[in-house]
């Protein structure tokens, strides 16, 4: 991994990356855990208050108003409530929570603390991802740092009574753990199976006690935007999102890389001027703007601004805003297979729609990327993927079906390609699937 | 409090020992209690499902259940160096399967999860890795190598060979 | 009670009122409409997984699963429509994808729900033209096959399993399409073998190794009856087919529900029926020859051996040296004429059975008390529960399955004293643990007596707390007998709301207490000194004293005081420990379906008809009385009731003093009844006055039935009910036992039967035997748990 930059940017939650920040001394020294310690004089009204006013919206994907979600949370405390930071990344085309979690650890661990002290929780988890396991080690150094500087623990900030927690675990592989209730279900020790909703996790969730669940990027803002101020803070956005954004621009761009960009940015802008253009001065042909599970955009698509709303309307979503670039060359077939493949693996198997639709989409675009499908199979994965959509337990196979719907309407004439006398050679995806190939071979 | 017959080291056991007091549950420290046990030991082995069965106190059954469900969990052992190529959307994009593939040829393996005869090599197709900025992209074991190519993927294969040598 | 609120909504137009909280499912189920369902089960823990149960709700975005949405004011909810039908349509399509289509050969076909919901939607799976996976069907326990295609992952074998049986064998392992259900022996099941999971299964993917593809549903015939085996008394319900050897049974389900057991069977009750078609069942009659060996020959001669020799015995030696040894699995009906048969007809109180529970004291003790007897029902509902003593999940599945109901779906607190760690305490409130003697000691400091149990602070607690209950069921076994149990039942009905049930071993156990197979009471527990009334009814002079007891009666075998041995359904040779000499100088004879300990030993062996093979009723350990109904034939058996009256007969007792069969049966025995000569027939008014029929054949039992019930009044019951299916309550307010002696010997021997255990005829069960077998040899047992 390595830092990007641009002029463009707006370095908000970024601010201190590269600067020796997971040093808590330094980290410290850039105005560290200063906002925590404002927050205990702040009070829970007036955190959530702020974090309300700052139109900051979930970072993880579905852009959930932060501060709104805080105010669910029930006051009182006849349960132990918790914080749990969603460090499970794991949508194709996002990597944007890592550099969080390597270069400014402790930020995460601070607006842990506010989203504590906001709500009424004494205890925060910070669950990564199995893969990311050096980050994990940071996060534990980081985690016994502030426990020896007193910003953790009994008394933090050497306020009598006052106690926060805080530690970190680790998954071991599973997309939809990053599912907010099977993250509970993972933490808890289980299958990453969802759970019934409601009730909603602010209510009963981890041990049964009310919980906050929040993306790291989301958890990391919150410092920044009581150092801002709310109103500051949203102006850097657009209406009703507030603040920046990490995007990662990767796939066929010149200049791969995280960017930090406020909301509403421009999707052509952040791919031909802010990553450099397209690979090799190739044409475009599409973009995934914000994950692997946001339909896709064609290369006449792109003039549009980059926040919750606008993509939305452009029918497709801002989710992990991982900008995927395809150019001219790629076979959307083979990248619709290869998106269909990821879910299909990942798909936790509880609900029959998501369980067997991945599955027969994945089997049914294999055939036809092959050469051998037939031609009722581009209605049928169509009709597969919208019996799908609203139907399943979680919304993981929604992630499945949106995209595939994108795929074979915007692009129907390269599936129809592959059902032709002569259809285009299969690339690698297929020789390096064995199980794709053998199912195929029947 | 600690088990007293452990299949780890002592280091590893003390740190069970201490996980399962971290949660308000104890099986909360099943899943990162199984990984660091493969970690050592190199798969989940059967004596190390009776282990942390025993460790959280849930069934074997139990713990085969979660077990099975996680992707990174393994229930046979793998080389010394597992290589985990990323081949998903971007890193396709950007030649993961050709890494895949020339990992493949190059150490002799062409099963997904095959291990070289020495046992100090596998290689297996994996989801994404959160390195798409940075792709294609590969892990060894938890180190990630970022914008591979063939050339480089040779140089890291060849560090980690030389890393595996007795000194 | 507090008010319970309801709510108000609209289901497809109508208006429906149910209590807040009710499922959607569930409150449109109450009006009759019935929403598709895969992974919902009554009970159970909510899935929302297979999402067949799709409903749209007025306001919602998405369709919503009726399993998972609880009603609220106002809704508005439509259960059919294009819309939800092609999502249902969609959801079996996938199914089917991948299901075989192979329903015709399919164990499951005919019951399968999956094929009946396909049928309804209309959904093929021909969009799909890959091949199926097929893989190996899975043998997974004696019992228990798993056809893993078929299998839908509806997760209802898995929480039955867990949740309803506190086993927890079955799991899922894997994710996405590659998840599967997965038994806790890697390979095999290690578990109390019920077959819950197989029938909860909605498909064919868990079935069962007794039946599997021996017939199909629509081939059988199906009979509810009562399970042969515990003192709980499930109804099972037995699939038949006509073989050459008469109609076989094919397998045991609990299909219907409409039992005492619910959605309970244990592995018994399911399986444990294949005794019947044994290589050694018995199928003509034995008598002992002159060169000592025991040689088939006809019913005719055989009946007439035996009344010949009992008439003998009676003539020269009197009653007094016949003994009766009854059964604990027989009909109530036969218990009754067997104990009629033994005082009139031979002259004898010497009659017994293997006692499981004091009975006697237990009636005794409730003196006649209303609502005081727990039934097993009340253990799904009770609000607290006691059980103190026995070990319900080994000895009384069904009261464990309903205890672990009703903890887990009513919260129900339950406490728990026993001297071992029996597997209940894993739903108890409170327990305690005593020395396996100090039942006695634990109940007099209960019931505030002196006492030499040393309280420590949890029983403190534990008295406080079951003190402070205000309803209260209490289940109690064999550990308690005579004073104790009269001290605990004492203490019971000290308590509000309190109920109690003794637990004995066997199906009618019970009924053969209640129908005085006992040397000193009569049915009903008239005391045997007092048969003044039985006399008259049976018009012929009765012992008085009291019999012998089984010991005794061996006793006086041994000392050559027992000319004969009746011996009807028991193997009190093998129970008691019997040698083979002390009844060397005895005419012994077993009716029996094997060659027993006891039937070795035998003069006569005659071959029996089974539970399975008759019509009558039972009485549960509680005293719940159920119907019996004939499910299966063996050529060559006769039933016990048959050969009791043809016994009868063959001594000259006239057919119709033994059982009331045909029109105007007493008025031929006006003379021979002296004083009562000319009097109207009592049976005839008793029937005219309740509107019943006679019967027309001396091997009714039903015409026994007739006479239980006039002259036992605790069995006055609704027959109506009891012959649709209900279980009906025994009236212990009905009975009143004077003066029972303090010291009376109990005689109790519990059976201490396991789960794959069911005293002598567990041991012709080869389900019982694999069980147990490959638990002896299950690598897994030993292992860390
Ligand atoms: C299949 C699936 C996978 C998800 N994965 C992640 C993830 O890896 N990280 C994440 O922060 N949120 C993920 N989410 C979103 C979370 O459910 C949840 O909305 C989020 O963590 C809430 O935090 P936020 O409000 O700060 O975005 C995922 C959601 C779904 C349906
Ligand atoms: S949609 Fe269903 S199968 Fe898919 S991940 Fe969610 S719960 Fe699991
Ligand atoms: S085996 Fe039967 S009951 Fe169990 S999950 Fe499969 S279909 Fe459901
Ligand atoms: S619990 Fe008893 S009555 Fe019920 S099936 Fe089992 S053995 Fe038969
Ligand atoms: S797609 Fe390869 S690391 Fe994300
Ligand atoms: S019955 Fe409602 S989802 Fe299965």
């Amino acid at each position: 991994m390595y830092l990007v930059s641009h002029p463009d940017e707006v370095k908000v939650i970024s601010f201190r990356f590269g600067q020796g920040a997971e040093q808590i001394d330094k980290y410290i020294e850039l105005g560290g855990y200063e906002q925590a310690r404002r927050a205990i004089d702040m009070g829970p009204e007036a955190i959530i208050n702020e974090v309300k006013a700052s139109n900051l919206r979930g970072r993880g994907g579905a852009g959930f108003p932060t501060g709104l979600k805080w105010s669910f949370v029930p006051k009182g405390m006849d349960r132990p409530k918790y914080i749990l930071v969603n460090g499970d990344e794991s949508e194709p085309g996002t990597c944007k929570d890592r550099p969080i979690c390597e270069y400014d650890p402790h930020s995460i661990i601070e607006g842990t603390i506010i989203a504590g002290l906001a709500v009424g929780a004494k205890q925060g988890f910070i669950y990564m991802r199995g893969e990311y396991r050096y980050l994990l080690d940071i996060m534990d150094k980081c985690i016994a740092d502030a426990y020896a500087k007193g910003f953790l623990g009994k008394n933090i900030f050497g306020i009598e009574g006052l106690d926060f927690d805080c530690m970190s675990h680790s998954g071991a592989g599973a997309y939809e753990v990053g599912e907010e209730s099977a993250l509970m279900e993972s933490l808890e020790g289980k299958r990453g199976v969802p759970r019934i909703r409601p009730p909603f996790p602010a209510v009963v969730g981890l041990y049964g006690g009310p919980t906050v669940i929040n993306n790291v990027e989301t958890i990391a803002s919150v410092p920044h935007v009581l150092r801002l101020g709310g109103a500051e803070y949203a102006k850097i956005g657009t209406d009703r999102n507030g603040g920046t954004r990490l995007f990662g621009i990767s796939g066929h761009v010149e200049k791969p890389g995280v960017y930090e960009l406020p909301m509403g940015y421009s999707l052509r802008k952040a791919i031909y001027e802010v990553a450099g253009g397209i690979k090799g001065g190739k044409k475009l042909k599409a973009v995934v703007p914000g994950g692997s599970s946001t339909p896709v955009l064609k290369a006449d698509e792109i003039d549009v601004g980059m926040d919750f709303d606008q993509l939305a309307k452009a029918g497709t979503m801002l989710g992990s805003a991982g900008i995927v670039v395809l150019d001219e060359t790629v076979s959307i077939v083979e990248f619709a297979l290869r998106t269909i493949k990821f879910y299909q693996h990942e798909s936790c198997g509880w609900c029959i729609p998501c369980r067997e639709g991945t599955d027969w989409l994945k089997k049914t675009i294999t055939r036809v990327y092959q050469g051998n499908g037939v031609s009722k199979d581009l209605d049928n994965i169509k009709y597969l993927a919208e019996n799908m959509m609203g139907r399943t337990f979680c919304p993981l196979g929604d992630a499945a079906a949106m995209p595939t719907i994108g795929f074979i309407t915007k692009f129907r004439d390269e599936f129809e390609a592959f059902l032709s006398e002569n259809p285009p050679t299969p690339g690698l995806v297929l020789q390096q699937a064995p199980n794709l190939v053998q199912l195929a071979a029947h | 409090m600690s088990t007293p017959t452990t299949i780890f080291s002592a280091e590893l056991a003390a740190r069970l020992d201490r996980l399962v007091t971290l949660y308000p549950v104890k099986r909360s420290a099943l899943i990162p209690m199984l990984l660091y046990a493969q970690d050592e030991i190199g798969y989940c082995s059967d004596a190390v499902v009776a282990e942390a069965a025993v460790r959280v106190g849930i069934t074997e059954l139990d713990v085969r259940n979660v077990l099975s469900y996680y992707s990174m969990l393994r229930q046979k052992p793998l080389g010394k160096f597992h290589i985990q190529v990323c081949t998903n959307i971007s890193c396709m994009l950007r030649g993961g399967y050709e890494i895949l593939e020339h990992c493949q040829h190059k150490l002799g393996v062409h099963e997904n999860k095959g291990v070289t005869p020495d046992g100090l090599f596998s290689v297996e197709e994996v989801e994404c890795i959160g390195a798409c900025c940075w792709a294609p992209a590969v892990q060894v074991n938890y180190d990630y190598v970022e914008d591979v190519t063939p050339a480089s993927m040779d140089a890291a294969i060849d560090k980690y060979r030389q890393l595996a040598r007795p000194q | 009670m507090a008010e319970v609120k309801t709510v108000n909504l609209t289901v497809d137009g109508k208006q429906i009122t149910t209590p807040a909280g009710t499922l959607l499912i569930d409150a449109c189920k109450s009006v009759g409409i019935e929403i598709p369902a895969f992974c919902y089960y009554p009970g159970l823990s909510l899935q929302g997984a297979c999402r067949m149960c799709v409903v749209r709700v007025e306001k919602m975005p998405k369709l919503q699963t009726a399993c998972t949405t609880p009603v609220a004011e106002g809704m508005i909810v439509t259960t059919e429509s294009e819309e939800i039908a092609q999502s249902r349509k969609g959801i079996l399509e996938l199914l089917l994808g991948n299901h075989p289509l192979d329903c015709p050969v399919c164990d499951a076909g005919g019951q399968c729900e999956l094929q009946d919901m396909t049928f309804k939607y209309g959904a093929s799976g021909s969009n799909y033209v890959e091949t199926k996976n097929h893989k190996e069907e899975q043998q997974w326990s004696p019992v228990v096959f798993f056809d893993r295609p078929r299998c839908i992952l509806c997760y209802r074998c898995v929480r039955v399993c867990g949740e309803g049986m506190d086993v927890w064998a079955l799991g899922v392992q894997n994710r996405g399409s590659s998840s599967v259900i997965a038994p806790n022996g890697g390979d095999h099941l290690d578990c109390e073998e019920c077959g819950a999971c197989i029938d909860i299964c909605p498909v064919g993917a868990l079935t069962s190794g007794a039946y599997r593809y021996k017939t199909r549903p629509w081939e059988m015939n199906h009979t509810a009856t009562i399970c042969t085996h515990c003192g709980d008394g499930c109804k099972t319900t037995l699939g038949t087919r006509q073989d050459n050897a008469g109609s076989e049974i094919v397998r045991g389900d609990n299909r219907d529900k409409s039992g005492i057991n619910g959605d309970f069977l244990c592995i018994k009750g399911r399986y444990s029926f294949d005794f019947a078609n044994r290589e050694d069942r018995l199928t003509q009659p034995l008598v002992r020859q002159a060169n000592g060996k025991l040689e088939p020959t006809t019913w005719e001669v055989a009946i007439e051996h035996v009344g010949k020799r009992l008439r003998e015995v009676r003539q020269t030696r009197g009653g007094k040296a016949i003994g009766v040894i009854g059964s604990n699995r027989t009909t109530n009906e036969e218990n009754y004429l067997l104990q009629k048969f033994a005082r009139m007809v031979l002259q004898t109180n010497n009659i017994d059975h293997h006692r499981t529970a004091d009975y006697p004291a237990l009636l005794a003790a409730l003196g006649g008390a209303a609502n005081k007897a727990a039934s097993l029902r009340d253990f799904e509902k009770a609000p607290a529960m006691l059980v103190l003593g026995n070990d319900p999940t080994e000895q009384h599945p069904a009261l464990a399955w309903n205890i672990r109901t009703n903890v887990r779906t009513n919260r129900s607190r339950l406490y728990l004293a026993n001297h071992a760690d029996i597997k209940l305490r894993r739903q108890a409130k409170a327990a305690i643990e005593i020395p396996a003697h100090g039942y006695g000691a634990l109940i007099r400091y209960l019931a505030g007596q002196e006492s030499e149990f040393v309280p420590n602070d949890t029983a403190t607690k534990f008295r406080e707390a079951l003190l402070a209950e205000p309803e209260l069921v209490i289940a109690f076994g064999s550990e308690f007998r005579g004073r104790d149990l009269e001290t605990l039942v004492a203490w019971a009905l000290t308590l509000p709301n309190c109920k109690v049930a003794a637990l004995g071993d066997y199906v009618n156990s019970r009924g053969a207490a209640d129908m005085g197979v006992l040397p000193d009471f009569l049915p009903g527990y008239a005391p045997a000194a007092e048969g003044a009334g039985f006399a008259d009814e049976y018009g012929a002079p009765l012992p008085t004293e009291p019999g012998m007891n089984l010991v005794q009666m061996m006793d006086a075998a041994g000392r050559g005081e027992l000319g004969a041995l009746y011996v009807v359904g028991s193997n009190p040779v093998s129970r008691y420990g019997v040698e083979p000499a002390v009844l060397a100088n005895t005419f012994v004879v077993v009716q029996d379906m094997f060659l027993t300990e006891t039937a070795l030993l035998a003069d006569v062996v005659l071959p029996a008809a089974n539970l399975y093979e008759k019509s009558g009723t039972v009485t549960n350990t509680y005293g719940d009385i159920q119907l019996v109904k004939k499910a299966s034939d063996t050529s060559g058996v006769r039933t016990d009731f048959e050969m009791i009256v043809r016994i009868a007969d063959k001594m000259g007792a006239r057919a119709q003093s033994m059982v009331p069969f045909g029109k105007g049966l007493r008025a031929d025995l006006g003379q021979s009844r002296g004083a009562q000569s000319g009097e109207a027939d009592r049976h005839a008014v008793w029937l005219a006055a309740n509107n019943y029929e006679p019967k027309l054949s001396p091997f009714d039992p039903f015409a026994t039935f007739d006479e239980i019930q006039r002259l036992v009044p605790s069995y006055a019951i609704s027959r109506f009910e009891l012959f649709s299916g209900a279980d009906k309550a025994m009236r212990t307010d009905l009975v009143q036992i004077a003066n029972f002696p303090a010291d009376r010997a109990d005689l109790v021997l519990p059976a201490n039967d396991t789960l794959f255990t069911s005293g002598t005829l567990g041991r012709y069960s080869k389900v019982l035997h694999e069980v147990m077998e490959s638990r002896e040899t299950s690598p897994a047992e030993t292992a860390a748990d």
